[in-house]
C-alpha cells in the first residue's frame, strides 16, 4: 500500500491548440501556448521551488520563490506568472536565483515557528522549501517582530493571534500563515464563496474569514478547498492533527450526492485520516464539499449496528443472532410467505446508496429468486419522472452531458434545483462559469442562493407558485414558437417533424401564453418572455433541473416539457447544452441503470421484451415473469390490502423518506417479514423483523454511477465492521434461498452486467482502473464511454416532441390549508440525515426549520424561532420557524433531514401521473403557533424508542 | 384501511387511471386511448390491472371516457398469475 501522490504543476493547464517550443535548463520542451514556465518546467520533470502556486488556481506571483532567468530578458520574473514563448531559453537554477531564493526563504523562516509540528510531519512545505533552496542559517533570529510568539520582549505580541478552532473539521493557526493567499483564491476561484480575504497591509496583513470572524461564524461553507491549498500548517484538518499524517491512500468515490466526487481516502492502517478530493476525478476536478470532505465519521459511529438481529413481532425487543441464523430465518419466512400468499407476496427495494453491483444483485434476487418483478428503488421518489420523460422524448433515461460541459455553456437555466446546497461541487463549477459571464435564468419558488451570490446575479428569477412548472415551461415554449426562435434546421434534421408541428400548434394556443398562465404561476409575463428569448438566442443553453421538477403530480410532463425546449432550440448533442438532471443520491443513476424498476431489466429494457428476458433466462436458468411488478407505493397498498407480506429493503429508509408516513407505517405494519439491511436502526427498522447490518462505501469494492452517467470506482480501504460487504449479504441470502451464486469479487458482478447489458458491454473493473472512469454507453461503438449523448442523432432515432398540457394539482389551498409547503435540502445535511446527523455537520443545522414570509408570519403572530404547528390534511408536525423573504408570501419551505420533524407526516399521497413519484414539492398547509411537539411526534418517538430495544447475545462464536 | 383519511387502494387505482388519462387528453382521441392502455400495460402489476377491471366493470367509480375507451386495449392478467 502506498500514497497516491498527485503532481502539482503549479498553474492550470492551458487549453490552447497552438504549441510552443522552448528550452528549460537545456531541455527542449513543447507545451500549449499560454502555459506558464513553471508548468512547462514541471511537465519536463523540473521542479521550480514555490509556495503560493497551485495548479487548481490562477497564478498569483506573490511568494517570489519560483523566480527564473530568461536569456536576453532583464530581471528574474516569476515562473508562475510568465507564459512560455517560442524559442526562449530559461534557466531555473543559477547562483543569482539561488541567492535570491535563500534570501526570501530566510525572511519567511524568521517568522515561522521553529517547532512547527506540521513541518515535522511533512504537512507544511516551509522546511522542505528551505531545504530545497539550500537555506542553512537564519541571520535574523526569532526575536524580531513576528506572528509566532505570544510574548515579545516580555510584552504581549500585537501580531500574535490565537488559533481559530471554531470549525469542527479544521484548525486555522495564524502563527504559521505566510499570507500567500492561496486559501483566499481557492475560496473564490474554486469554491466561489469569497468568504476569505487578506486584511491589512505589509507586516499587518493576515487572512480573515468574512469580517474577521471565527471561521464557523463566517460565510465559510467548510468545503475544505483552503485547507487543501494551504502550503503551510496554517490550515489543517483536525483529524490529521489528532491522528498524524496518513500512511497510505486509495482513490474512491464519495457516497453522498449524485455529483460523485472522486476522493483519495488517506489512511493510517484501517483508519481514515482524511478524505482529499482527487484532481483527476472527472466529476469534481479536485474540489469537494463539507459532506464528502469531512462528514465521513458516521462510518465508525457508535450507533452502527454490527450484528444481525431478529424478532418475531415488531413490539418485541431485538435479539442478536448469528449471520447464519438470520439468513435461515429470512429464507424460511420468505418461503412460507410465498407458499401461503403466493409468489407475488414478497419483493425487494434496492438502494441508491449502494453500488451498482449490489443493486444488480438485489434485483436479481427478486427476479431469479422470488420469481417476480416486485423490485423498486428510491429513485421512485426522486427521479423516476426523468427516466420516463427523457425516454419518451429522446429514447434513453439519462442526462445528456458531462459536468465539464458547463464550461462551454452561455446560458444556464436552473429549474427546481438548488445546486449550491444539494450538488455543491457542481454548483461551484457552475458558479465559476457564471462568473466568466454565462447568463443565468432561475425558475424556483424560493430565492435560492444562486439567484444572487458573490459575482453572480441571475438575469431572471421567475419565482413561480409551487406546482406550476408545466405551465411555465409550456409558456416558455409558446414564446419560442410564437416569436420564431425555433432552430428549424435542427428540428427538421433531428426530430420527428410531424410531432413537432403538432406540438408547435399546441403550445401556440393562447391559453399557453405567458400572459394567460400568469394567473397560475404568479410570474409577470414580460419576465417569462425575456427569459425565453435569452434561453433561445443566448448561445449554448443548458437546462439543469432537480427534484423541484420531478416531485410533482406532473413531474414526468415537466421533464418532457424541458426536453421539448432543448430540442426546439437545437440545444442538444454538443458540449455546452443539453438536459441535465441533477441526481439526488450518489448512485441513483446507477440503481436505475441496473434494472431496479419493476418494469425493466438492466439497461432500461422492458420486462415484456422476450429477447431481453431470454438473455437473463439462459444465464440464470429460470423462467422470468414477463409482467411488471409492484412499485413502492403499490407494494404498500397491496400490503394494507393483505396481498403483500414480505420485503427486503437494502439501504433505504422508506418510512422517513417516502410521503404520507402514516400510510407507509400502515403498509409496513401489515407485512409479516420486513428485512432491513442498513448501517443504522433507521426509521423503517422500527417495523422490521430482521435487521441485517450494512457496510459503508469505505468497506467495499464496487462502482457508483453519477448524474453524468459516469461509472466511478469505489475502493475498499477497510474490512467491513459488520463482517460482510452488502453484496456478500445479498449473496448469502440468495444462497440460503437455494440460489447458486458464487461471486468472489464485485468485478465478477460487473462482468455479468457487461455481458448482459449492451450499454455496459465495454465496462470492466480493469478498464476503470486503467482510465479512471467512463460514461455509459460504453461498448464497441464507444470504447471509452460517451461524454455527450445524442451527438449524431437521438437514441430513439428522431427526437419526439410531446404535448404538455398544464393540469393543476389536486392539492389545492383553501380556507383550512391556505399556504403551500415545498421542501428541499441544505448544504450541511443529506436527505434523511442518517449519515450527516452522525457527524459534526450538526453544528450547522441541528434542526429543520420552517421558512415563512414575514407577512404570513405576522398574520399568525409567529416570531422568528417560535415553535409552530405545520398541518395538512394528512397530518401535523411541529418545528421552529425562520422568518425570511426568500419564500414568497403564501409559500413555506422546510428541509427533511431530521426524523423528529417528520415533514412527511404532512406530505400527501398525490403522485406523478406516470411514475407515482410523490408530490413532495406541493402540500397545502396551515401554520399556527404551537408549544412543542405534536401528539403524533410524541407517540412516534415512544414507538421508535420501544422498537429499538436490543437484547444482546451472550458473547459467542 | 388502518389509517385515516387517505384514499383506499381502489380509490387510488381509479385516481391513477384518471390521472394518466388527463395527460393524454391533449392528444388526438385515438392516440389518447392507446396511450392510456399502453401506459397501464407497461407499468401496472397484474393484481392492479385485475382489480382495475373489476372496478371499471362494476360501474361504481367515475372513470374518464378515455379510460373506458382504452379498456379493450388493456391486457387482462392471466388467471394463472396469482395475486
Amino acid at each position: 500500500m502506498c500514497m497516491v501522490n498527485e503532481i502539482d504543476y503549479g498553474t492550470p493547464a492551458s487549453k490552447s491548440d497552438r504549441m510552443v517550443t522552448l528550452t528549460i535548463d537545456g531541455k527542449v520542451v513543447t507545451v500549449p501556448e499560454g502555459t506558464s514556465i513553471m508548468r512547462a518546467a514541471r511537465e519536463a520533470g523540473i521542479e521550480v521551488p514555490k509556495l503560493c502556486a497551485n495548479d487548481m488556481m490562477k497564478a498569483y506571483g506573490s511568494c517570489r520563490l519560483c523566480l527564473i532567468e530568461i536569456e536576453g530578458r532583464n530581471g528574474t520574473p516569476a515562473s508562475c506568472t510568465t507564459p512560455v514563448a517560442e524559442g526562449i531559453k530559461v534557466a531555473t537554477q543559477t547562483d543569482r536565483l539561488g541567492s535570491i531564493r535563500r534570501g526570501v526563504m530566510e525572511l519567511y523562516m524568521s517568522d515561522h515557528p521553529a517547532d512547527c509540528p506540521a513541518c515535522a510531519e511533512g504537512d507544511c512545505d516551509m522546511v522542505e522549501m528551505a531545504a530545497k533552496v539550500g537555506l542553512t542559517e537564519n541571520r535574523y533570529g526569532p526575536n524580531g517582530e513576528n506572528h509566532v510568539a505570544p510574548l515579545l520582549h516580555g510584552d504581549t505580541n500585537p501580531h500574535f493571534r490565537e488559533q481559530d478552532l471554531s470549525n469542527p473539521y479544521f484548525a486555522y493557526d495564524p502563527a504559521k500563515c505566510i499570507v500567500c493567499s492561496l486559501c483566499v483564491r481557492a475560496c473564490g476561484e474554486v469554491q466561489g464563496t469569497f468568504a476569505l480575504t487578506v486584511e491589512g497591509r505589509g507586516f499587518e496583513s493576515r487572512i480573515a474569514a468574512s469580517m474577521d470572524d471565527p471561521f464557523l461564524e463566517s460565510e465559510c461553507v467548510s468545503c475544505g478547498a483552503c485547507v487543501q491549498a494551504c502550503p503551510t500548517g496554517a490550515l489543517r484538518e483536525k483529524t490529521v492533527i489528532e491522528k498524524g499524517m496518513p500512511e497510505w491512500s486509495a482513490v474512491t468515490t464519495c457516497a453522498y450526492c449524485g455529483v460523485g466526487c472522486t476522493f483519495k481516502a488517506e489512511m493510517r492502517g484501517e483508519e481514515v485520516v482524511r478524505m482529499v478530493p482527487y484532481k483527476e476525478g472527472q466529476a469534481n476536478r479536485g474540489h469537494s464539499c463539507v459532506k464528502g470532505r469531512f462528514a465521513w465519521g458516521y462510518a465508525t459511529h457508535k450507533d452502527r449496528i454490527l450484528n444481525p438481529m431478529i424478532r418475531e413481532k415488531i413490539t418485541d425487543p431485538w435479539q442478536e443472532v448469528s449471520w447464519d441464523e438470520a439468513f435461515a430465518y429470512i429464507a424460511k419466512e420468505f418461503r412460507r410467505l410465498q407458499y401461503q400468499y403466493g409468489k407475488g407476496s414478497v419483493g425487494g427495494i434496492t438502494s441508491s446508496r449502494c453500488t451498482n453491483e449490489e443493486t444488480y444483485l438485489v434485483q436479481k434476487l427478486v427476479r431469479q429468486g422470488f420469481g417476480n418483478n416486485n423490485v423498486d428503488t428510491c429513485a421512485r421518489v426522486c427521479h423516476s419522472p426523468t427516466g420516463y420523460g427523457l425516454r419518451m422524448t429522446y429514447g434513453t433515461s439519462a442526462g445528456t452531458q458531462d459536468f465539464d460541459s458547463v464550461e462551454h455553456t452561455d446560458v444556464v437555466l436552473v429549474i427546481g434545483a438548488n445546486p449550491t446546497d444539494a450538488h455543491p461541487v457542481f454548483g461551484s463549477r457552475m458558479k465559476k462559469r457564471l462568473r466568466e459571464g454565462a447568463r443565468l435564468i432561475v425558475i424556483d419558488p424560493r430565492r435560492i442562493d444562486l439567484v444572487r451570490t458573490p459575482h453572480v446575479q441571475a438575469d431572471y428569477h421567475l419565482p413561480l407558485r409551487p406546482g406550476t412548472n408545466v405551465a411555465m415551461l409550456t409558456a416558455l415554449a409558446h414564446v419560442i414558437v410564437e416569436e420564431g426562435l425555433v432552430d428549424e434546421q435542427f428540428v427538421r434534421e433531428r426530430c420527428d417533424w410531424d410531432a413537432f408541428q403538432d406540438w408547435a400548434e399546441f403550445v401556440l394556443q393562447p391559453e399557453h401564453s405567458p400572459e394567460a398562465v400568469e394567473k397560475y404561476t404568479g410570474v409577470p409575463a414580460e419576465q417569462v418572455r425575456a427569459a425565453a428569448r435569452l434561453y433561445a438566442t443566448g448561445g449554448n443553453a443548458a437546462i439543469y433541473y432537480g427534484l423541484g421538477v420531478t416531485e410533482h403530480s406532473q413531474g414526468s410532463t415537466a421533464v418532457m416539457a424541458i426536453a421539448n425546449l432543448a430540442m426546439a432550440t437545437g440545444n442538444i448533442g454538443r458540449p455546452g447544452v443539453g438536459v441535465n438532471p441533477l441526481r439526488g443520491q450518489n448512485n441513483v443513476q446507477g440503481s436505475c441503470d441496473m434494472g431496479s424498476f419493476p418494469h425493466e431489466l438492466p439497461g432500461y429494457r422492458h420486462i415484456a421484451d422476450d429477447a431481453t428476458r431470454a438473455v437473463y433466462e439462459s444465464l440464470w436458468g429460470v423462467k422470468l415473469d414477463n409482467e411488471p411488478g409492484l412499485r413502492i407505493p403499490n407494494m404498500l397498498d397491496a400490503a394494507v390490502d393483505g396481498s403483500f407480506k414480505g420485503l427486503y429493503v437494502q439501504g433505504e429508509d422508506i418510512l422517513q423518506s417516502d410521503p404520507n408516513t402514516k400510510h407507509v407505517a400502515a403498509g409496513l405494519a401489515a407485512m409479516e417479514c420486513v428485512v432491513v439491511h442498513d448501517l443504522f436502526l433507521n426509521e423503517t427498522a422500527n417495523y422490521a423483523h430482521v435487521f441485517l447490518p450494512g457496510s459503508t462505501f469505505l468497506e467495499k469494492d464496487g462502482t457508483f454511477t453519477n448524474a453524468e452517467r459516469r461509472i466511478n470506482r469505489v475502493r475498499k480501504v477497510m474490512e467491513p465492521k459488520n463482517k460482510y460487504a452488502d453484496w456478500e449479504v445479498t449473496q448469502k441470502m440468495a444462497q440460503a434461498l437455494g440460489l447458486d451464486w458464487n461471486y468472489q469479487h464485485p468485478s465478477e458482478i460487473m462482468d455479468e452486467i457487461a455481458k448482459t447489458t449492451p450499454t455496459f458491454a465495454g465496462v470492466s473493473f480493469d478498464l476503470l482502473d486503467r482510465v479512471g472512469s467512463v460514461q455509459w454507453p460504453c461498448n464497441e461503438k464507444a470504447p471509452l464511454g460517451t461524454p455527450v449523448m445524442h451527438m449524431d442523432g437521438f437514441v430513439r432515432g428522431k427526437g419526439r416532441f410531446i404535448r404538455t398540457a398544464y393540469v393543476p394539482t389536486d392539492e389545492k389551498v383553501g380556507p383550512r390549508f391556505p399556504l403551500l409547503l415545498t421542501t428541499g435540502r441544505i448544504l450541511s445535511q443529506y436527505n434523511v440525515g442518517a449519515q450527516t446527523r452522525r457527524t459534526a455537520n450538526m453544528t450547522w443545522h441541528e434542526e429543520d426549520r420552517l421558512e415563512i414570509h414575514p407577512n404570513d408570519a405576522e398574520d399568525r403572530g409567529i416570531r422568528d424561532g417560535d415553535y409552530v404547528k405545520l398541518a395538512s390534511r394528512s397530518g401535523e408536525t411541529s418545528l421552529r420557524a425562520r422568518i425570511t423573504d426568500r419564500v414568497a408570501p403564501g409559500v413555506v419551505y422546510t428541509t427533511f433531514h431530521h426524523p423528529d420533524t417528520q415533514a412527511n407526516v404532512v406530505t400527501t399521497e398525490y403522485s406523478d401521473w406516470a411514475t407515482n413519484c410523490p408530490e413532495y414539492k406541493v402540500t397545502a398547509v396551515q401554520v399556527s403557533p404551537s408549544n412543542g411537539p405534536t401528539e403524533w411526534q410524541r407517540d412516534y418517538n415512544d414507538q421508535a424508542k420501544r422498537s429499538r430495544r436490543i437484547v444482546h447475545a451472550e458473547p459467542a462464536e | 384501511m388502518s389509517h385515516d383519511e387517505g384514499q383506499t387502494t381502489d380509490e387510488r387505482l381509479v385516481y391513477m387511471a384518471n390521472q394518466i388519462a388527463t395527460f393524454f387528453e391533449s392528444q388526438s382521441p385515438q392516440a389518447a386511448a392507446h396511450g392510456v392502455a399502453d401506459h397501464i400495460n407497461n407499468f401496472w402489476e397484474p393484481r392492479m390491472r385485475k382489480r382495475f377491471f373489476e372496478l371499471a366493470e362494476s360501474g361504481l367509480f367515475k372513470l374518464k371516457p378515455i379510460v373506458m375507451e382504452a379498456l379493450p386495449e388493456i391486457r387482462r392478467p392471466k388467471e394463472t398469475t396469482e395475486a
